[in-house]
């Protein structure tokens, strides 16, 4: 979404649901993992909406769909691609919308070669360091900055002085027939995605193809909108990212974003996800997606402003953003002599993400380790090596209401059960901390739409239960105090200098976390005054925010997220329900809900429009652009930053004010959707020679071994994991609470009539499940809800496994975890674990040895590895992905 | 007077199955509200379905049905999975109630039925007496247990907890006259959607002569069978009349009979 739009989150609020005239819920089960907002998807249908649900399985929302259309665990882009395909071929796109507002005019590279050309392959890959060289996606003569992804990397990776000029109108061609623009690339990229293909890849009949692909495009246009609602079934496999790229491109021609009942919504897996990239756990981003400093190249303060800073579009303003954090975080001791404390920052030495850091705890770098709200040992992949990781560990601290599995790894374990590991050879220390629930600490969610929603403690945590907030605020008054007299030796000045004194309350000593949020919000540095929002920040130090995107929740010293005045007391948008980033904007880009001239496309999809009397943009929805620029605006060539963002540019986060159909730069796996298969798949790639994406993410240890790229004997079936409404994600919330165990009370799998035949399945009785990573037993549950797909004249069975359980709880059963490998996405390194291969037998598991780390499982065949590539992708060095592992361990990057 | 009990217009449950999405919430909230335990931690291989029926504890229960049949207008699929929640019927004429000798079941001032536990004595009459199945004995305690309608949040002018869980209106709650009205308003909408199947099942007394109509109705798009509600319940005590007339006919035949024997017996013997 970064790279396509402009920023990381959903474009769209569930409440505008109502407004739309076709839903295509993909790779989500909305109805049963968000059925709160799964009320606005009934409320549309209410009204007329045709409501689409593309799964394996047939699934509490397909129930309620108008069209379920099973599909083959993970080829969604040969089905996304295909209906790309039919708008294109069909002239079904929005032409004045794709014209104006996307990149399918621009012009490429004359070097740049397509997946068609190349077997499977982009043009650029270096077949020494197993990575692709980007230069040739770019626009002709002019080198883009991405809005998301890899922003700097992409800068450095050129090394050289970053002076570039702003996108100008020049090199386009806006009747889109020049044979290197955009739009002619993307119509040959997918020439060969027909309904006859879809048929062959994804199973899906060819007549239900077209009926779907009908359905969307007869509900696109001036007059209608669809929407597009996706979860972590697009988002877990080795080629995620592209997945939703894909969705974006389909959003983009048909002219669904940024209009009422339009977009993309990215349902979040659960309370604050999205709040928690924003101001974020994640490794590699400061708060407000600013990108760490590196290692390898952000030297100093002035190399990581360049590489970051774009000289057009809204990163822009990146300066503004970054003194005014460093100023939230060192106060006084920031200041522009000393570069605003930018050395304080730890840099990147290599990816750090949640696969790296395990698999280095495995091989004794990772020391210690921190848990909080996760339960990686039932919830995350590959549980065996997960254990392995905190077997090594010196101390380990877990944060939980339970007990969980991962903080009794020591105790209770496949592992310890079969008495291959003893608890007294473990060294690990292990801390456990009850944490408070959320009725019991104030503070935010941000959700879905973005939307800051604030909460009110309404008892004091029982006994030494204590929010996370509290925690890390006494641990860090803790570590400040070890670090109060060691003055001299600079290292220790981050922690020395760190601003840290939120007022407390209460008899528990609380830190207050309104005071918090005011810092979130930003405020002037002399008086302390909350700013009204990031237009206001400034990057001369006066100003300091903790996170740009937020600010303006706390405008007035109000508390915004706390606001709750029901829908029904004001316009459909709802803007005084709490507080949504950027700027309380409710739907992104909404520019683009207006033609060229700023007039509505229809009245019926009115959101906001140019207001010529005023001279300003107005409408029902904040604006998503500058308010008083007018729609005739076009930039000089001299302009920069903010004034290079004309009239007609509502993808303002973008250097080029554009959606980007094909992106040129920021992905590290190609600028348009590729089909490639898992890494473990039951058929061969049947468009192209490259059979997995060539970027993915491996881990080429004994401890995580793969099966045949497709076709293994050993491994017939394909199997996709999921949740179920009843249970939450690893069962920490829900296992111990009788009242929703009774609900779902055993691991089960489900499997067709035809597969129960075929492996003497009965329902109600025992099946062991079965990788090289494990194997672990399950209830057998025989439905029609998850059919046999036919292609090419075989049949193709898929298993279903819910991933709630593990060996703790009132409820107890093997974790479908178990089974999956480490194998992940290149850009954001998410697993696959929504396709892989297994078997599945009749009985209880066996007794003997059941996981990798314990030895071998099956009998190793011949290896067909290469087959996952084509020839020249073939031989990946040690440093490059395949080892990332290896990155951070020697430290060589 | 404070305190007391005022008569207020006959609330009840509309349950539109058409718009259930078998989450659970109902069941959930109304333990929750209700403080109810579990039924035990069983995997019935019925579908999703493992709580099986209304009990003692489980005063809401969704039925899930995988029917090898389309639903209309969805698609051509020649399969369908239909939800339903179910609950007591507050019956317009309630077979529990009649058969309670003790008092403890009564009807109350928002037209439902409720069971005093305090009154209680767990003597079972009830139970057998509960055309659909819905009331039942705890164990641990031996007394009678079903939905209260939320009796102490209707005091207090808040909804039934189910009702006030379900996110997608699934389970209406509100004057049973105006629910009445939405219900066959639903079904026309529904027919003019080509959902031909739909109908109302126990809305009024007319349809349901045997339990002279129920206070909480559904919309359902099979046979009741399906969903395991009893196609035409009766309230035992409807057929007391009947009983009564049968056995005082019999009586009386046994008398005239006697009579006649005697007779005859007279006459034999005065021709003896």
């Amino acid at each position: 979404m970064g790279t396509s739009f402009g920023r990381g989150g959903a474009t769209d609020f569930p409440g505008d649901i109502v407004n739309s005239d076709v839903i295509v819920i993909e790779g989500s089960n909305m109805a049963e993992c968000h059925p709160v907002a799964f009320r606005w998807v009934m409320k549309a249908r209410e009204r007329g909406a045709t409501l689409i649900h593309v799964d394996p399985r047939f699934t509490r929302t397909s129930a309620v769909s108008d069209i379920h259309v099973p599909i083959r665990a993970g080829s969604d882009i040969a089905f996304l691609g295909g209906i790309i395909r039919y708008i294109i071929e069909n002239e079904r796109y929005f032409k004045d919308y794709v014209v104006h507002y996307t990149n399918a005019p621009a012009i490429i590279n004359k070097d740049f070669k397509d997946t068609e050309d190349l077997d499977g392959l982009f043009s650029g890959w270096q077949k020494d360091k197993g990575h692709y060289q980007t230069r040739t996606w770019m626009y002709e003569d002019v080198d883009p900055e991405p809005a998301g992804g890899e922003r700097e990397s992409e800068a450095a990776k050129k090394g050289q002085p970053i002076q570039r000029q702003p996108i100008q109108a020049e090199h386009t061609d806006l009747t889109l027939q020049h044979p290197r623009c955009v739009f002619q690339i993307v119509k040959r990229h997918y020439s060969r995605y027909t309904p006859e293909m879809v048929e062959e890849t994804c199973g899906i009949p060819k007549q239900l193809f077209l009926k779907v692909a009908e359905t969307l495009c007869r509900n696109s246009g001036r007059e209608r909108t669809g929407v597009f609602i996706y979860a972590v079934g697009w988002t877990q496999h080795s080629v995620g990212v592209q997945y939703i790229r894909a969705a974006a491109i389909m959003q983009l021609l048909l002219g669904n974003m940024g209009r009422p009942g339009g977009g993309v919504i990215a349902l979040r897996g659960h309370a604050s996800i999205q709040g928690s990239t924003d101001i974020p756990t994640l490794y590699n981003l400061l708060p407000g997606y600013l990108p760490m400093p590196k290692a390898k190249h952000d030297k100093d303060l002035e190399t990581y402003l360049k590489l970051n800073q774009s000289p057009s579009g809204w990163w822009g303003e990146y300066t503004k953003y970054f003194v005014s954090l460093m100023k939230a975080w060192y106060g006084p001791a920031a200041t522009q002599q000393n570069d605003w404390c930018y050395n304080y920052l730890p840099t990147l030495t290599g990816d750090h993400s949640h696969m790296n850091t395990v698999v280095d705890m495995a091989d004794g770098t990772v020391k210690g380790y921190f848990v909080m709200g996760e339960n990686p040992v039932a919830g995350s992949m590959h549980g065996a090596l997960q254990r392995k990781g905190l077997r090594q560990l010196d101390w380990l601290v877990v944060r939980d209401f339970q007990l969980t599995e991962t903080a009794d790894f020591w105790r209770e374990a496949p592992e310890i059960e079969r008495g291959e590991v003893k608890p007294q050879d473990i060294a690990t220390e292990v801390f456990f901390f009850p944490a408070a629930a959320h009725t019991e600490k104030d503070g935010s969610f941000t959700n879905t739409q973005r939307l800051l929603q604030w909460h009110h403690k309404a008892i004091d945590p029982p006994g030494d239960a204590r929010s996370e907030l509290d925690f890390i605020f006494k641990l860090g008054r803790r570590l400040k105090r070890l670090y109060q007299y060691e003055y001299a030796d600079p290292r220790n000045w981050p922690i020395r200098d760190l601003i840290w004194d939120y007022p407390t309350q209460g008899p528990l000593e609380e830190p207050d976390a309104e005071a918090v949020l005011h810092e979130i919000n930003g405020y002037t540095v002399h008086d302390g005054k909350p700013v009204e929002g990031f237009t206001s920040l400034k990057e001369d130090g006066s100003t300091a925010c903790g996170a740009w995107i937020y600010s303006g929740c706390y405008r007035g010293g109000v508390n915004m997220t706390a606001r709750r005045k029901p829908h029904w007391e004001q316009n459909w948008v709802a803007p005084e329900w709490g507080w949504a980033w950027p700027h309380n904007r409710r739907i992104l880009y909404n520019r683009a809900s207006a033609d060229p001239q700023g007039q509505p496309w229809s009245e019926r999809k009115a959101l906001v429009w140019w207001d010529e009397k005023k001279q300003q943009w107005t409408g029902h929805d904040v604006p998503d652009f500058i308010v008083e620029r007018p729609p005739d605006y076009r930039p000089g060539k001299e302009a920069r930053g903010k004034d290079t963002i004309s009239g007609i540019d509502p993808f303002v986060m973008q250097s080029d004010g554009k959606g980007w159909i094909f992106v040129p730069t920021g992905l590290q796996d190609g600028p348009l959707p590729t089909h490639y298969e898992p890494q473990e798949s039951v058929i061969q790639n049947p468009l192209y020679g490259q059979q997995c994406n060539p970027e993915r993410m491996e881990w080429m240890r004994k401890d995580n071994p793969y099966h045949q790229p497709y076709n293994d004997p050993r491994f017939p079936y394909l199997i996709t994991t999921y949740r179920l409404t009843e249970h939450h994600t690893a069962g920490g919330m829900s296992r111990w609470l009788s009242w929703l165990s009774e609900l779902q009370p055993e691991m089960f799998c489900e499997v067709s009539p035809e597969l129960a035949k075929e492996c003497k399945l009965k329902n109600g009785g025992w099946a062991t499940i079965r990788t090289m990573r494990g194997e672990i037993e399950a209830r057998v549950l025989v439905t029609n809800r998850i059919p046999p797909l036919r292609i090419k004249g075989r049949i193709i069975h898929q298993i279903g496994l819910p991933y709630h359980w593990s060996s703790k709880g009132l409820i107890r059963g093997d974790a479908a975890n178990e089974l999956i490998g480490f194998v992940a996405d290149p850009n954001v390194s998410i697993q696959e674990s929504k396709a892989f291969t297994g078997m599945i037998e009749p009985g209880r598991k066996s007794k003997g040895r059941r996981h990798v780390t314990s030895g071998r499982l099956v009998k190793k065949l011949p290896g067909r590895e290469q087959d996952r590539d084509l020839p020249q992708a073939r031989h990946k060095p040690e440093t490059s992905h395949g080892f990332k592992a290896m990155e951070t361990k020697e430290g060589n990057v | 007077m404070p305190g007391q009990p005022q008569a207020a217009p006959v609330k009840g449950f509309f349950t539109d199955t058409t718009l259930c999405i078998g989450c659970k919430a109902c069941e959930v909230a109304c333990k929750q509200w209700n403080q109810l335990p579990d039924d035990g931690f069983l995997f019935t291989g019925m579908s999703y379905d493992n709580t099986a029926h209304l009990g003692a504890s489980t005063w809401r229960h969704v039925a899930f049905i995988e029917r090898p049949a389309p639903l209309h207008p969805q698609n051509e699929g020649a399969f369908s999975w239909l939800f339903s929640s179910d609950v007591c019927k507050h019956c317009a004429r309630a077979g529990c109630l009649e058969a309670c000798p003790t008092g403890a079941i009564i009807r109350t001032e928002f037209g439902s039925v409720y069971v005093q536990p305090d009154v209680c004595n767990g003597c079972g009459y009830c139970i057998v007496s509960c055309p659909f199945g819905v009331i039942d004995r705890r164990e641990e305690d031996g007394r009678a247990w079903k939905c209260t309608l939320c009796y102490d949040r209707l005091r207090a002018d808040m909804q039934p907890a189910c009702a006030k869980s379900c996110p997608t209106e699934s389970i209406q709650f509100g004057n049973l006259e105006d629910l009445r009205k939405q219900a066959r308003e639903r079904v026309e909408k529904l027919h003019s959607q080509g959902m031909r199947e739909a109908y109302l099942y126990g809305e009024s007394a007319a349809s349901q002569p045997g339990t002279e109509g129920l206070h909480a109705f559904f919309l359902l798009v099979d046979k009741p069978e399906v969903y395991n509600l009893p196609p035409d319940p009766i309230v035992p005590t409807k057929t007391v009349k009947d009983a009564w007339t049968a056995m005082a006919a019999g009586a009386l035949g046994i008398a005239l009979a006697a009579l006649g024997a005697a007779f005859f017996a007279h006459k034999n013997g005065a021709q003896s």
